[in-house]
């Protein structure tokens, strides 16, 4: 495909558009990777819609970052088609689609200065020299690194290599942002600032559509809108992030997506008006937001390990009782592994009882039914 | 701790054999090396009753079949490298970084030039494109030609090509090690800010292969001046390089102090360039 026949907005078009609050969506439609006989992402039918933060997160393989690179452009799809707004971006190349990528080792070009890095994508697009001066310095500002400016990417540290990345992504001004797992590489200190510096930024540039590729579930949480989780080249759940934390549709995306006590149960009762379904779990009758089961039907209760309490309390009425195995205090929080008629189940709480019962002893653990999710139980996807 | 200083202060007092090992490599070095060169450098000064005679270097060094063969040794090698620089970059930018099918076995395939023997090359090029050669007999034949119409084997071109041929590989090998080193991710980044293949080349990648390209090069420059077999193989007509001059002038004209004279500046140039290339190499960690 020819520049002529590229549809996508040049620099100039981007800078009218101004970014903020111009956004465009992504929209994937059957798209289908193969190499050879081998198929690694199935046909994926997702919207980024402009503005929005979608992170797609998995285990390796799962496809995740295949899907990013087929937006790129590194990747073409064995069918389907990628479209970025209104231009269909399948076939063109990489350099003509208008986007920004953020890579996990920066990606730096080491022999420029930092400025030189972020004034590349201005200056293989044919901005002006005025325009690339102006951008340059906004980008570096936003990312907290125009002091660095006449350095060379050698001279920062990991952190600042990052930023200076994200400027360099900022300042084409991109339709779509893609981000392939930009932390990895940090430590874990700097990478929970970099978390809540890529958060201010987005809010900052409202506008942008960011795509976001992590194996690290913290991260997505923090940052995304939505989330998309891959596992074996498909999209086993997808939705808005608090719905999807808080109402996983199914045990991958439970254990996945944070930590998950999954008690095997039967339902009871079929949930009623209020969305509560009434289940057994040995003696114990728990109440928990269902999802249309049917009376008889085995199901996994989820509870989060924070929403287990050790003392009862008017919200805290579903009670089960497990035998103490372990204790780990970890500063902030302790988790306590408890035995659930065979179950290992994980609370972690901020706040103990004084005298902590000793391991091998029964304890009685409460949570409440808001706090809870019923699930399929054969289903793996 | 008294005891300890008594066991450790006879050790101390021990000759180090270490020592003694520089021995036999030097008196190597200086058997084969070093003292035939200064019996070269020696022949140099002193005329073939034994007498010094300086007049005779000057008269060399400005006489016209000197400077004209330094001449065709500086543009053969010049060229001969901006050869090899051209076609190694293109042919290692391919094997590198355009996908296909058996460029592992067409780049190691490439790499057998270099155990090859120079003059194989001049002489395949004698059945190709020689007087009697494939491609002019097909031609006279194909048209009717009374004469031979490719005739640049054996000119300065023809001593240039086969030369690029040879020592292409020199420059090929530590391309393709200084892009194997490149991150795709910035290849991929620079393409995904709007970069097109050209300008990733020329920004992106060839910045990265600098040093590999001023080690080849240099590398390249030392053995095309050097080289003795293809010009003496192709045996163009006036086409006369240094190492060519000092073969004439010993073996065919027995004027060992002419010989010897030219030998010590082309041995100057030749050391010149390899502290260039070390340097070079050094400097850029090759």
């Amino acid at each position: 495909m020819s520049a002529a026949a590229f549809t996508g907005p040049s620099v100039v078009d981007i800078d009218a558009a101004k970014v903020r609050g111009a956004g465009s969506n992504v929209h994937f439609d059957k798209v289908s990777v193969a190499y050879g006989t081998h198929v690694v992402l199935h046909p994926l039918t997702l919207d980024i819609a402009p503005g929005e933060i979608l992170a797609m997160i998995g285990p390796s393989g799962s496809g995740k970052t295949t899907a990013l690179r087929a937006v790129a452009g590194f990747v073409r799809p064995a069918s389907g088609r990628i479209r970025i707004g209104a231009t269909d971006v399948t076939d063109l190349p990489p350099y003509e689609r208008g986007l920004g990528m953020v890579v996990q080792n920066y990606a730096l070009f080491p022999h420029m200065r930092v400025e030189d890095n972020v004034a590349f994508g201005l200056r293989a697009q044919g901005a002006d020299k005025a325009l690339i001066g102006e951008r340059v310095k906004d980008a570096l500002a936003t990312v907290g690194m125009a002091t660095f400016a006449r350095r060379y990417p050698r001279e920062l540290s990991g952190g600042q290599q990052q930023r200076v990345a994200i400027a360099r992504a900022l300042a084409v001004r991109p339709r779509v942002l893609l981000l392939d797992e930009p932390l990895s590489a940090l430590d874990a200190q700097i990478r929970r600032n970099m978390v809540e510096e890529i958060a201010r930024l987005h809010r900052s540039l409202p506008g942008l559509t960011i795509l976001y590729v992590t194996h690290d579930q913290t991260e997505a949480l923090t940052l995304a809108d939505k989330i998309a989780i891959m596992r074996d080249g498909r999209v086993c759940s997808h939705g808005p992030t608090a719905e999807l934390y808080r109402r996983p549709p199914n045990r991958f995306t439970a254990e996945f997506l944070g930590r998950a006590n999954l008690l095997p149960v039967t339902v009871a009762e079929a949930a009623g008006s209020k969305g509560f379904a009434t289940a057994t779990h040995g003696d114990a009758v728990l109440t928990g937001a269902g999802r249309g089961e049917k009376a008889g039907d085995k199901s996994l209760l989820c509870i989060r390990p924070q929403h287990l309490s050790l003392t009862a309390d008017n919200e805290h009425t579903n009670r089960i009782v497990g035998t103490l195995r372990e204790v780990h205090w970890q500063g902030e929080l302790t988790h306590l592994v408890l035995d659930v008629d065979g179950t290992p189940v994980r609370v972690s709480a901020t706040k103990l009882p004084v005298a902590l019962p000793e391991p091998g002893t029964k304890v009685p653990l409460f949570f409440a039914p808001a706090d809870t999710s019923l699930l399929p139980e054969d289903a793996g996807v | 701790m008294s005891e300890a200083l008594a066991i450790g202060a006879p050790t101390a007092r021990k000759r180090e054999p270490g020592r003694l090992w520089i021995v036999p490599p030097a008196a190597l070095l200086a058997l084969l090396f070093f003292y035939p060169l200064a019996l070269i450098v020696r022949q140099a000064f002193l005329d073939d009753s034994g007498v010094a005679n300086v007049a005779e270097i000057v008269r060399v060094l400005h006489s016209r079949f000197f400077l004209n063969a330094l001449v065709n040794t500086v543009t053969i090698s010049v060229a001969a490298t901006a050869g090899c620089l051209i076609v190694g970059l293109v042919l290692a930018l391919i094997l590198a970084f355009v996908p296909f099918p058996g460029s592992g076995f067409i780049a190691r395939l490439i790499d057998t030039f270099i155990a090859l023997p120079t003059f194989l090359v001049t002489l395949a090029f004698t059945f190709l494109y020689g007087s009697a050669g494939m491609l002019n007999s097909g031609l006279m034949e194909a048209f009717s030609l009374p004469l031979p119409p490719v005739d640049f084997l054996y000119s300065t071109w023809g001593v240039v090509l086969a030369e690029v041929t040879v020592y292409t590989p020199f420059i090929l090998r530590p391309l393709l090690a200084a892009f194997s080193l490149v991150d795709r991710g910035q290849i991929e980044a620079a393409s995904v800010l709007g970069a097109r293949p050209f300008r990733i080349v020329r920004q992106v990648i060839l910045p990265a292969a600098v040093p590999a390209l001023i080690a080849g090069g240099s590398l390249c420059l030392l053995l095309t001046v050097n080289e003795f077999g293809i010009v003496l193989f192709i045996g163009a007509k006036g086409v006369i390089t240094l190492p060519l001059l000092i073969y004439g002038k010993a073996i065919q004209e027995s004027a060992y102090q002419v010989a010897c004279i030219i030998a010590v500046v082309n041995i100057a140039l030749s050391l010149g360039l390899f502290g260039l290339y070390r340097f070079a190499a050094g400097r850029l960690g090759v």
